[in-house]
């Protein structure tokens, strides 16, 4: 009874209080009930997916929001997991329990291969760059088509669990478990490093800080939260094809990471969860299924241009503000910091420039 | 086979150094990754096919027309949409995207997605060494040679030009000395998607139009602009020579190199980074923060 007690006011007075912390913890809980209250197979599946590109647009952030090496080829990573875990599980006919991993791992290669290519270019430079590696591993395959399926791609795997519900719990949890991880690894030391790099490479290296390892280092992890749910997709839809390489798919991870507001980790996911049902339900309509992705272009093009950090920040800064004197958030109605106990309200348009100047990339 | 490669090689660099060169000046003045670049030369192919089969205007007309829409359209979007998140560079990304997005839907809801054809400009063609070239193909070559001749003039002895150089060389001391660098801009995005738009009509009568003949030269030109260095205009109208050779000898020599023209061509762009990671004939800038 004390503990239980003791969790409730915790929950209270931790998260109850800010906004932002109340939805995550609401999200994360309606994520989990879901299937026992609605179990749609229809909707099950948009979700599934939605999971699935959650994480893939996450990894995109660690690497693009917070080191600022934006990647134009995130799908890469992706396609790897789905060609490595499909051909593994089909041609060594191993357990999708053991592919997930091992595409995870050969996709980890890929990023340190990427990263190491990558290590002397910046800015406008490593995006472009970093465009090419899928489609030169796309004209790969299909040059080789006995070995890659060639347009088809690679079908007949076996899913991980026999229903919807157990496909949706799989990929849901792993979802959670690597988003908050990469949150966690965003928000450690570490985090602050890649800040430091993104902000200022130069200035870092002066300070001591092994830039090329640390590159490196979030080059491997993005890429293998990226193989992973890469190899989520591949055994989900049963089919690892070219599309897993595409520029398209490449371009999506990046309008949802920006959508979203990068440097955030949460941002990408949320653009994500609202941007992929959308487009799903919009195409749902016999008028709008043609113009379904015109939609979804408009609809990016005027929240950037109301909103050019990107959704969540946006609506987090209206939401709380930061308190002047020790720097921790509050709800936007307070007048006086719930910690420190500071007047908010005379210092609220100086929070907001400071936060303005948080950028990707070098201006 | 030799001359088919000389000659193929070379038609198809003169098509990428239009679109390279454009990508390149945008870049170098404005700073902006124009993903759309492409998607306004799928645009201008387009008008240029309605024009041609729909009203019996002539090549000529239906020519200048739609270069003409396509760039006051470019200089519209760049209004809209681009300028008031110019200090955002990522925002600005991701705009040209949807942006390219915007006009690929489009067409594809006008036209359908199926390929469509337009008659040749000039029919017939003439024998050299020993191949045969169609004259469509060497209309192309002197458009593409006569535009790069033009931007040439433009940028070296007009006053616009030396704006235009100025303000690609610093931005905000051009501002300083009283230039319009907004004005500037806009007349550089003019200036690129004109010849975009130009690449695009000529090029339409051999290719096929489709909603999706933005993405494979807009991967060309990506790999083109970084291989010749960004924002250096001798750069590229090498590097599109350089690719353009180079998917023309792997077309021709290698089995199934159909698919990996692509590849090769970005292969070659990655082993210059590796090597030269300012490309062939980046300048250096200096750090920008």
């Amino acid at each position: 009874m004390y503990w239980l007690r003791r969790a409730w006011a915790e929950i209270r007075n931790d998260v109850f209080v800010l906004p932002s912390r109340t939805l995550a913890l609401a999200w994360v809980i309606g994520l989990l009930l879901l299937p026992a209250v609605y179990s749609d197979a229809y909707v099950l599946r948009i979700l599934t997916m939605t999971c699935i590109f959650a994480i893939f647009a996450a990894s995109w952030d660690l690497l693009a929001g917070y080191t600022g090496q934006v990647n134009f080829g995130h799908a890469l990573f992706f396609g790897a997991g789905a060609y490595t875990s499909a051909l593994l599980s089909l041609k060594l006919g191993l357990s999708p329990w053991l592919t997930l991993p091992a595409g995870a791992a050969v996709a980890t290669l890929f990023g340190f291969v990427v990263g190491y290519l990558c290590l002397r270019l910046r800015g406008s430079y490593l995006s472009l760059a970093t465009l090419a590696f899928p489609l030169i591993a796309l004209g790969l395959l299909f040059a080789f088509p006995d070995f890659s399926g060639g347009e088809l791609g690679i079908s007949g795997l076996r899913r991980l669990a026999a229903t919807p519900t157990g496909n949706y719990y799989i990929a849901a949890i792993s979802m959670l478990v690597i988003v908050f991880a990469l949150w966690l690894v965003a928000d450690s030391n570490f985090g602050i490093v890649l800040h430091a790099i993104r902000d200022d490479e130069v200035a870092a290296r002066a300070s001591g800080i092994n830039t090329p390892r640390y590159k490196l280092a979030v080059f491997g992890i993005s890429a293998a939260a990226a193989g992973f749910a890469g190899a989520l997709f591949a055994h989900y839809l049963r089919v690892a094809g070219p599309s897993t390489l595409e520029v398209a798919l490449s371009f999506q991870v990046v309008i949802w990471g920006i959508f979203g507001g990068v440097a955030t980790i949460y941002g990408p996911v949320a653009a994500v969860f609202i941007l992929y049902p959308l487009t799903e339900w919009l195409g749902s309509f016999k008028a709008f299924g043609e113009l379904r992705l015109l939609i979804f272009a408009v609809v990016v093009l005027l929240v950037l241009l109301f909103m050019p950090r990107g959704l969540a920040p946006w609506m987090r800064d209206k939401a709380e503000t930061l308190c002047p004197r020790c720097k921790q958030r509050n709800i936007f109605y307070r007048k006086v910091c719930r910690l420190c106990g500071a007047g908010l309200k005379a210092h609220a348009s100086q929070s907001k420039v400071a936060g303005a100047q948080r950028l990707v990339g070098h201006q | 086979m030799l001359q088919d490669i000389l000659v193929t090689g070379l038609v198809n660099g003169g098509v990428y150094a239009l679109l390279a060169i454009g990508f390149s000046l945008i870049f170098g003045v404005a700073r902006i990754v124009n993903i759309a670049h492409t998607a306004f030369y799928m645009l201008a192919a387009y008008c240029f096919y309605t024009l041609l089969t729909r009203t019996g205007l002539g090549f000529l007309l239906s020519g200048l027309i739609s270069v003409g829409a396509v760039t006051l359209l470019s200089m519209l979007c760049y209004r809209l949409v681009i300028e008031p998140v110019r200090e955002h560079e990522s925002a600005v990304l991701i705009a040209t995207i949807a942006l390219a997005l915007v006009f690929q839907e489009l067409m594809l809801f006008i036209f359908g997605g199926n390929f469509l054809g337009i008659p040749s400009t000039l029919e017939g063609g003439m024998r050299l060494f020993g191949v045969s070239i169609p004259y469509q193909r060497l209309l192309i070559l002197a458009v593409a040679a006569a535009m790069l001749a033009l931007v040439w003039f433009v940028l070296y002895h007009t006053r616009l030009g030396l704006a235009i150089r100025a303000t690609a060389n610093d931005l905000e001391v051009a501002n300083l000395m009283g230039m319009n660098v907004n004005r500037v801009a806009m007349a550089t995005v003019a200036l690129s998607v004109a010849l975009a738009s130009v690449a695009g009509v000529v090029v339409a009568p051999v290719f096929v139009v489709d909603p999706f003949m933005w993405l494979a030269p807009l991967v060309t030109m990506l790999a083109i602009v970084v291989l010749g260095g960004l924002g250096s205009l001798k750069g590229s109208l090498i590097g599109a020579l350089i690719i353009g050779y180079v998917e023309a000898i792997t077309v021709f020599t290698v089995p199934a190199g159909a698919y990996l023209k692509g590849a090769v061509a970005l292969l070659i762009m990655v082993i210059v980074l590796l090597v030269r990671p300012e490309g062939l004939f980046g300048v250096v800038f200096e750090e920008e923060r």
